[in-house]
């Protein structure tokens, strides 16, 4: 039981999420099939989720699988049904500017680095609440109701605007059939 | 009598793992497992008989007589069929896109159990007392589609994509209207775990203050789980079961068992959030609080069957109107009327 309890299990914890996440994300890139980018992408995101109850976050593990895994991966599966190729095989494409990408790659990777090293991270010595929820409503509601406001009108605004593309659609049916 | 059977079970495993000398956190884990395991078993004895249920209800509703060969009463007709699925051959088919294909079956079951995992089926009975669990059901409830989805896809068939397009569409616009529905309890108790909604309803169930809520969760409910009116998604004579057309033997009895947990999930969320959980009704207290949660869920589920053999099916474009033109602005208007009753109710100073 000795070697047991010496595992930091909480590490690898970590560790095994963090290679998912990394395998899972290099694959929705690189796989040729779209669907099969859309699959890793949910695994990845669910992976993710794993990360966050690991930080004790439960209400943001339960709000990433439930926007991201559940809803944005949907959102994919509609576009991918909606223009979907003959060939699906060969539906995730690469190109050859790799002296480009190679270059924007290495930049991001450096400055991220460099601004993750210099920055001073907060340290809370206080334990984590049992109850995130109310915290997180209590902030929303007050001290960031204007962003949560905003974000709400810009939610009706893209609703209202594909509620009238769709409409659009069904005038034009009904025109052309006189 | 008997209330504290299965927590004294509990307990007494826990005194017998600690007095053998097994550390703490081995002890918890041993515990989950066992409680794991238990809910697994419930799920398919369940099954199992949901089945045979589902058959003579049938049978019942359209006068007929149902199974009534194998075994006493037709009984042993669901184990007669489960022995026919798992001796089926698995076929193999150079277009299927073979990985999706396997791993659906196999996942579309996990999402229903991790939900049980939070299901309080009586006093302190639940495996896991999750502070946020309702919002926990909903999310982990949005994770079947795109399994359902998967499968379909990678039959490469076009009844199974047409049924795959069925379940995203369906699912994500009836999802909706069921957390919705779920939020007129959560504003009233003011928390989202199931324990204490169930505990908020000590005086009065919440059918009866929120009875708009009840009767949408209900009928998003039988969407979400894909029953007829809803059945579209699997729509035998128009698109041969949809994303279960190419799957045979245990792929399909995996979808088939998972159908079943679901409607006992949706009928369990049902009893948590608008039927007063385990409590008892009228003080009958002596029978024990998880045989009235059984009860109850068992009244939900028999409602259910009851929709699915009366009612034929919807069409797809009355499906979705109905879902987002109607569930939808009622769940709003619920929501923004509880607000006001309780705005109003804290005014009288009740």
């Amino acid at each position: 039981m000795g070697l047991v309890d010496s595992i930091n299990w909480m590490a690898v914890a970590f560790y095994v999420l963090a290679a998912h996440i990394v395998v899972s994300a290099l694959l929705v890139v690189c796989v040729r099939n779209i669907v099969h980018s859309v699959l890793w992408l949910a695994v990845c995101f669910v992976a993710m989720a794993g990360l966050f109850l690991t930080l004790d976050a439960d209400f943001l593990a339960a709000v990433q699988v439930m926007v991201y895994a559940g809803a944005v991966c949907i959102m994919v599966v509609f576009g991918i049904m909606l223009i979907r190729r003959s060939d699906m095989g060969h539906s995730n494409l690469f190109n050859g500017q790799t002296k480009i990408a190679g270059g924007v790659v290495a930049l991001v990777i450096v400055l991220c680095g460099a601004l993750s090293a210099r920055t001073q991270w907060l340290l809370s010595p206080n334990e984590v609440p049992a109850e995130t929820v109310d915290n997180i409503a209590t902030l929303l509601l007050s001290k960031y109701v204007i962003p949560f406001e905003v974000a709400a009108l810009l939610l009706l605004v893209a609703l209202i605007g594909a509620i009238i593309l769709a409409k659009e659609v069904t005038v034009d049916a009904t025109d052309s059939e006189r | 009598m008997g209330e504290n059977i299965f927590t004294g079970i509990a307990s007494g495993l826990s005194g017998l793992l600690d007095g053998a000398g097994v550390p703490v956190l081995w002890n918890d884990v041993i515990l989950m497992v066992v409680k794991l395991v238990a809910i697994l078993v419930f799920i398919l004895v369940n099954a199992l008989w949901l089945v045979y249920m589902e058959r003579k209800v049938a049978a019942y509703v359209q006068c007929r007589i149902g199974p009534n060969r194998v075994g006493p009463k037709g009984l042993l007709q669901t184990a007669a069929d489960i022995g026919k699925l798992l001796s089926k051959e698995f076929t193999w088919n150079k277009y299927w896109d073979i990985v999706p294909y396997i791993l659906a079956p196999v996942l579309i079951f996990v999402p229903p159990f991790m939900i049980y995992a939070v299901l309080p089926f009586g006093e302190n009975m639940a495996a896991i007392d999750m502070n946020i669990g309702l919002f926990y059901f909903a999310a982990v409830a949005s994770l079947t589609s795109i399994i359902l989805w998967a499968g379909g896809w990678a039959s490469n068939n076009k009844y199974s994509l047409v049924g795959a397009m069925r379940v995203v569409a369906q699912m994500v616009s009836y999802e909706l209207p069921l957390v919705l529905a779920l939020l007129g309890v959560v504003m009233l108790t003011g928390t989202l775990n199931m324990s204490e909604i169930v505990y908020a309803q000590e005086n009065v169930w919440f059918i009866f203050t929120q009875p708009l809520a009840f009767l949408i969760y209900f009928v998003a409910g039988l969407a979400e789980t894909n029953r007829t009116p809803f059945c579209l998604v699997e729509g035998e004579s128009e698109i041969i079961a949809g994303p279960y057309t190419e799957y045979s033997g245990m792929g399909f009895a995996m979808f088939f068992l998972t159908e079943y947990a679901s409607v006992m999930l949706i009928s369990a969320m049902c009893t948590v959030a608008f039927l007063g959980g385990w409590l008892a009704p009228f003080g009958l207290t002596f029978i024990p609080s998880w045989l009235w949660f059984f009860l109850k869920m068992y009244v939900m589920i028999f409602i259910f069957m009851w929709v699915r053999w009366t009612y034929p099916r919807l069409r797809v474009d009355q499906l979705m109107g109905f879902g987002w033109k109607v569930l939808i602005p009622l769940c709003l208007a619920n929501i923004f009327v509880t607000g006001v009753g309780m705005y109003i109710y804290r005014a009288i100073g009740w």
